[in-house]
């Protein structure tokens, strides 16, 4: 087994060879306790090497299975290496690994299984995303908030802390598109408890955010009912099955 | 009344249909578990071409009194939809399928590319 002060950093990365050197960098400088392993969700460029180069264990994808495949392979790394916690950030530098610690408290307290760093908690109002992103953001919260009868204020967030119990749930069940909101009910449905915590989020290091207008739209109608089939779907239980090494 | 050359070639149609699934099984180019819902969407289109007193009297049951083989398009219509819902469903599960075998596959590599390399152990995993 895994030593039980470890956290496993899931590193999820798509095309980030400009970015991933300095995240993989900057969550070892954050504290000695994470080991990160970036998920390549099968890049066309050097996204594995150069992670591997900065010295975090890297999962390279055969091909691009999305975002949510991504991260829940992720998920089942660490269930299956036997980690405690888990702390998931984005691979594009958006996420600053100096707040982990923040995400950690209520896990470590035992007050959440699942955290989330959120954009808008405290309404400090430094994250102005554009208008289309903003709606869409604002629309999930209010959503997901009436659904779940708990106040959600970021659904779209990946910046997250897990206990075991978040950890398995996720390698188990996942969703694909827009995984975070839809996991949120998922979360509320299997009865973990869910806490948000205030983060700021740094501008995107490079490249761009793969969502154009029409595609959002799509996204957000797909979600949307996506969410609402999640309420009544039936659900597996995951169970907590270590492969054996 | 239903033409007699309606008839006529509506059970060609539904024959050829069923001879060429008979013969993609046969080739093994088609499973029988696909091949099903496609063999009874051709015994229904025959039986109902060759039958015609019961085409007629399925047309009156619906209201259809000008034109019975609209029933015809209807059957046919209606077993297609049911073959595609079937095989959106079949898509779905071979998607989840090839997820978990790519992730499965990843996480395998990952452990075997330690090994081999003959570094120390990959972080984190003591067992």
């Amino acid at each position: 087994m895994t030593d039980a002060g470890r956290i496993v950093a899931i590193v999820p990365a798509y095309n980030e060879a400009g970015a991933i050197g300095d995240v993989v960098d900057s969550i070892n400088a954050a504290s000695p306790a994470y080991d990160v392993v970036v998920i390549d969700d099968g890049s066309h460029d050097d996204t594995a090497a150069i992670a591997r180069e900065h010295g975090a264990a890297v999962v390279s994808l055969p091909y691009n299975i999305g975002i949510g495949g991504a991260v829940q392979t992720g998920f089942k790394y660490a269930l299956e290496r036997g980690y405690e916690r888990a702390v998931r950030l984005d691979g594009d530098g958006q996420h600053d690994p100096g707040e982990l610690a923040k995400l950690l408290g209520p896990i470590e307290r035992d007050e959440a299984d699942i955290v989330t760093g959120s954009r808008f908690v405290d309404g400090s109002g430094q994250y102005r995303p554009p208008l289309a992103r903003r709606i869409g953001i604002i629309w999930f919260a209010r959503i997901v908030s009436l659904l779940t009868r708990q106040r959600v204020t970021d659904t779209t967030s990946g910046f997250q802390a897990l206990n075991r119990k978040g950890i398995a749930l996720f390698a188990g069940d996942y969703p694909n598109d827009y995984p975070e909101v839809e996991a949120t009910v998922l979360v509320f449905k299997h009865r973990l408890r869910l806490a948000e915590v205030p983060v700021t989020m740094r501008e995107r290091e490079t490249g761009r955010s793969s969502i154009t207008l029409i595609r959002s739209i799509y996204y957000v109608l797909k979600v949307t009912l996506a969410l609402f089939i999640a309420m009544v779907r039936k659900y597996a239980v995951p169970e907590e099955k270590v492969a054996s090494s | 009344m239903t033409p007699v050359k309606i008839s006529i070639a509506a059970a060609i149609a539904s024959l050829l249909l069923i001879l060429i699934v008979l013969e993609l099984i046969r080739g093994r180019r088609l499973k029988e578990r696909y091949a099903l819902m496609w063999l009874v969407t051709g015994v229904a289109l025959l039986v109902l071409s060759v039958w015609r007193g019961g085409l007629d009297t399925i047309a009156g049951w619906f209201g259809v009194e000008t034109y019975p083989p609209a029933i015809l398009f209807a059957v046919a219509t209606l077993f297609i939809i049911i073959v595609l819902l079937h095989y959106s469903t079949v898509l779905s599960q071979l998607d989840d399928q090839n997820t978990v075998l790519a992730q499965r596959l990843a996480l395998l590599e990952q452990r075997v590319d330690h090994v081999t390399s003959g570094t120390q152990e990959p972080p984190g995993d003591a067992s």
